[in-house]
């Protein structure tokens, strides 16, 4: 193929992204508009309103407060797990990492609400109340595999030769992981920390079934779907958890940057 | 010799325990956690619901899944899920390939990088975020009925909705429009496979296919494509999948007829009727099972 | 006086593989001692066994008269520079070269003195801020050979660490590892698949074959008294001969190249071969000629330029009785040696002649 794309792959190319981003736009277009009854195009007017009023919403507050705990603590479940099944799969040979691979990728892979009720029938045999922590666990369920993707890819470009040359220095494993291992994988660490975070705080469908009457943001989010108080601060809202997801997945990829084998993180293996 | 050392060393002689250590907290989680409750699901799908007092009885049933194979209103769910979920899933090849292949072969260096955050950032946006934003743009006053008026053809999206199965009273309350959420929603999973099954062919084989006097038709059909096609399978196992058990869509944007997501979600709720639900989950576990075999193939595991 | 490494026995599987299969050597104090052989040989598997990186299946490992069969590389006094140099990159220069040093918790001043220390000791002073990444590939050579030394091993061990070079600079740095070794005093064990690195540096050299040892002896006898057709073939090159061919006794005889007479037509007599001319290879310093003789190819090589001769041309090898070497079947068994350190090592039996 000649470097240079033939006009009908340029117009496929330019229309496929304008048709992935135009709708991100529109929202954010939506979030100005000064009528708040219907979803009218083009906006009559245009206000910074609806920004003082979704400010004003105590219970968007508690939503994103809760959304927030929810993240760290499934990011931090999912780092300790993830790099410890990466650390395995890349040092050891052993039967079944077909099946390991498959099975981490099966929360994300899987339909939520699968996951959501089944989870949610197993607390339910067990007489576990769904609550906060119910929430934690089923979210760092399917966020394991965002950061074992990312460590296992930079274990692998790191090598191994390092680690020899660190014990035949005189370090023992734990003066090895502390000096060698950990700075080595420490931005894939993070990139998949970031990511993991996204995922959660965008998570909805199993967060419905294993929540009680919690709500976190998207739950809130969902409500105001479909009984909308007031449009415009939804769309005031959703710029705004735009903006917060956006920021760690570009973090995320520019700390990845020079890996040679991009991948979407996570969410697509 | 102090504990530490003995531990380094117990590591160092002994890999195996290491091993153990490392693999066993991740494999309870997920092993115990995640498949127990799946499993667990599965169970109840043979279990059946006692109509009169409408507790769950635990004896080996198969009503649950007469009940869902009798009746015909449940064989349309099951049909017409699939039949969206191909659907889409050829939507998003079909409009996903191109961009990505423009990104692994026309693109280099940062602006690589960028197009690819381009690609990245509505993967990882608000999943109901972007479904409301659809539902603004589908509305009957919303963008897209505007951009038709505008440009004089207010009539050909009446047209369009009055087509039987496929319209609807508004595009945000048709197949239609469905179809259009789904394929938006679902394509950056589908493109990033595919750019990183492009990105692995070697360019090298493409100019000896040209040095051997292939047109670059030839080449792509004969060289490229039958390089990509485990990355559109490993694409596709996600918007199969995903769009067999999405319930908010069909919800936020659909006709009345229901999809297998939604039946999932009302008869575990409003319903009660685990089992029924049960046995409406094992469905598209099913088809995700076989369609994995199939893509597996192809190769798809490959690309992931 | 201990060896510095003995090794009994050694066998080392990897599954079906039989990486290490009965590896017996002992390693004087202050050696320089090479290992030779082709890939999947089992050198490196061996020297990866002395530095601790592998588990022996069976056999013993003993350095400087203490077992470490079974030790984890950082409880033995042995440091390795690796082949891929193996530089931690989050690190500049001086702290991989003090990274030993900071392991064993010696202050901050103490460590900077002593890597730059190193550093000049390797010709890399003032290079202490760079990062791996910036430097060249002999530049990171010497610094994965001063983060090894900065300890003061009694036992080096060395991994193909010039394969990466370039001709010049594998050759200037050969020199400089002969002549640190002998001021440092320190055995070094080099595992190489050049056999001319290796017959230029070492005190003695071990000839590795299929996980086992053909031939272990000085350089010189080495080369010249080869007793396996392996080794006859591996280090350096060799004519093949079959004995009825030359008017010997039944058995393999190897005859070097250099050993050999190129003259032209056909003369019989003792040690002398007619054949054909088939090829002339001028080498600058030497001229090559390739013979076929009753369907072998040998090979001929002489000082001179003998421009009269053809392709084609009827030629006859000639050589002196004493050229020919005997070879057995049998990897030798390993000389054992004589309590001495330093250089000159153990007189092996030679074939005959």
């Amino acid at each position: 193929m000649p470097p240079k794309p033939s006009l009908g792959l340029r117009i496929a190319f330019f229309a496929g992204m304008a048709f992935l981003h135009l709708p991100i736009l529109v929202i954010v277009l939506y979030a100005f508009t000064t009528e708040d009854r219907t979803y009218q195009f083009p906006p009559p007017g245009l206000t910074l309103r609806w920004f003082g009023e979704a400010f004003a919403r105590s219970d968007m507050w508690a939503a994103l407060w809760l959304s927030l705990q929810v993240a760290a603590l499934a990011t931090v479940i999912a780092l300790v797990l993830g790099t410890m099944v990466a650390a395995a799969m890349y040092r050891f040979a052993f039967r079944g990492k077909d099946f390991l691979t498959t099975l981490l990728i099966l929360p994300i892979a899987l339909p939520g609400i699968l996951t959501g009720i089944a989870l949610l029938t197993t607390f339910n045999s067990l007489a576990v109340q769904p609550g906060f922590w119910t929430i934690v666990i089923g979210h760092a369920t399917f966020c394991i595999v965002t950061v074992y993707n990312n460590v296992v890819a930079r274990f692998r470009r790191t090598g191994y030769s390092q680690i020899e040359a660190s014990m035949d220095l005189g370090a023992d494993w734990f003066s090895t992981w502390r000096m060698v291992v950990l700075p080595s994988i420490a931005t894939a660490l993070l990139a998949g920390a970031m990511l993991s975070f996204a995922l959660s705080f965008d998570e909805v469908i199993v967060t419905t079934f294993t929540a009680a009457d919690q709500k976190t943001l998207p739950i809130w989010f969902l409500n105001e779907l479909f009984r909308p108080r007031e449009r415009p601060v939804t769309n005031v809202v959703a710029v705004f958890v735009m903006l917060i997801t956006f920021v760690p997945i570009v973090i995320a990829q520019w700390l990845t940057r020079d890996t040679d084998d991009l991948h979407g993180g996570g969410k697509t293996g | 010799m102090t504990l530490r050392r003995r531990l380094s060393d117990a590591f160092y002689v002994r890999p195996l325990f290491l091993l153990m250590l490392l693999l066993i907290p991740p494999l309870l989680w997920l092993g115990i956690i995640y498949l127990g409750s799946l499993f667990n699901l599965m169970l109840y799908s043979f279990y059946s619901l006692n109509d009169f007092t409408g507790q769950v009885e635990y004896r080996f049933s198969l009503s649950a899944f007469q009940q869902l194979f009798t009746s015909p209103a449940n064989v349309d769910i099951v049909l017409r899920t699939t039949v969206m979920a191909a659907v889409v899933t050829v939507a998003c090849a079909a409009i996903g390939f191109p961009v990505a292949y423009y990104i692994a072969f026309h693109t280099r260096g940062s602006l690589r990088m960028f197009w690819y955050l381009m690609v990245l950032l509505p993967l990882w946006s608000s999943y109901l975020i972007k479904v409301y934003a659809w539902r603004l743009m589908l509305a009957g006053e919303g963008v897209i009925s505007w951009f038709f008026n505008l440009l004089g053809l207010g009539w050909l999206l009446q047209g369009i909705l009055s087509v039987p199965v496929v319209g609807g009273p508004s595009l945000s309350n048709s197949y239609l429009g469905m179809f259009l959420v789904f394929t938006y929603i679902w394509l950056p999973y589908m493109i990033l496979p595919i750019i990183a099954a492009l990105e692995r062919v070697p360019k090298s084989l493409i100019q000896a296919s040209s040095d051997l006097g292939a047109k670059p038709n030839q080449t792509f059909w004969k060289v490229v494509w039958p390089l990509a096609i485990p990355g559109v399978a490993a694409g596709s196992i996600f918007t199969f999948s995903l769009t067999l058990g999405d319930y908010i869509i069909p919800q936020v944007v659909g006709q009345p007829g229901f999809f297998i997501g939604q039946m999932v979600y009302t008869q575990q709720g409003t319903a009660g009727n685990l089992p029924l639900a049960a046995a409406f989950s094992v469905v598209p576990v099913v088809i995700i099972a076989l369609y994995l075999l199939l893509a597996r193939r192809l190769g798809a595991f490959n690309a992931l | 006086m201990s060896y510095a490494v003995t090794l009994n026995n050694l066998v080392c599987h990897f599954g079906a593989v039989r990486a290490v299969d009965g590896v017996d050597l002992e390693i004087a104090q202050g050696e320089f001692f090479s290992m030779l052989g082709p890939s999947g040989s089992g050198k490196t598997t061996c020297l990866r066994l002395i530095g601790g990186f592998e588990a022996p299946t069976s056999g013993r490992i003993m350095l400087f008269g203490q077992d470490a069969s079974r030790l984890p590389p950082y409880a033995r006094d042995v440091n390795t520079v690796f082949q891929d140099y193996a530089l931690f990159p989050h690190m500049n220069v001086r702290d991989n070269v003090a990274y030993a040093l900071t392991v064993r918790k010696v202050g901050k001043a103490e460590r900077d003195k002593r890597a730059e220390e190193m550093l000049e000791l390797v010709k890399l002073d003032g290079l202490g801020e760079r990062r791996p990444g910036q430097l060249s590939g002999g530049q990171r050579q010497r610094v994965a050979l001063a983060r090894a030394l900065i300890n003061r091993p009694r036992l080096l061990l060395l991994d193909e660490p010039l394969g990466a070079l370039d001709l010049k600079l594998r050759e200037e740095m050969q020199i400089e590892l002969k002549a640190l070794q002998r001021s440092l005093g320190i055995t070094f064990v080099y595992v190489t698949h050049d056999q001319g690195e290796a017959l230029s540096m070492s005190d003695r050299v071990a000839v590795f074959n299929h996980g086992k040892i053909e031939q272990l002896e000085s350089p010189k006898r080495l080369y010249e008294y080869p007793r396996t057709e392996f080794v006859a073939r591996f280090v350096g090159s060799a004519n093949v001969l079959e004995g009825r061919l030359i008017g010997q006794p039944a058995g393999l005889y190897a005859l070097r190249p250099e050993k050999v007479a190129v003259s032209s037509g056909h003369s019989a007599g003792a040690n002398r071969l007619p054949g054909r001319l088939l090829d002339i290879h001028y080498l600058g310093s030497q001229t090559r000629y390739e013979v076929e003789v009753e369907g072998q190819r040998l090979t001929a090589v002489s000082g001179s330029d003998d421009s009269e001769l053809q392709i084609g041309d009827a030629v006859t090898l000639g050589w002196d009785a004493g050229s020919l070497r005997a070879l057995s079947g049998a990897p030798a068994p390993a000389p054992s040696l004589a309590p001495q350190g330093g250089a000159g090592g153990g007189k092996g039996h030679g074939g005959g002649s």
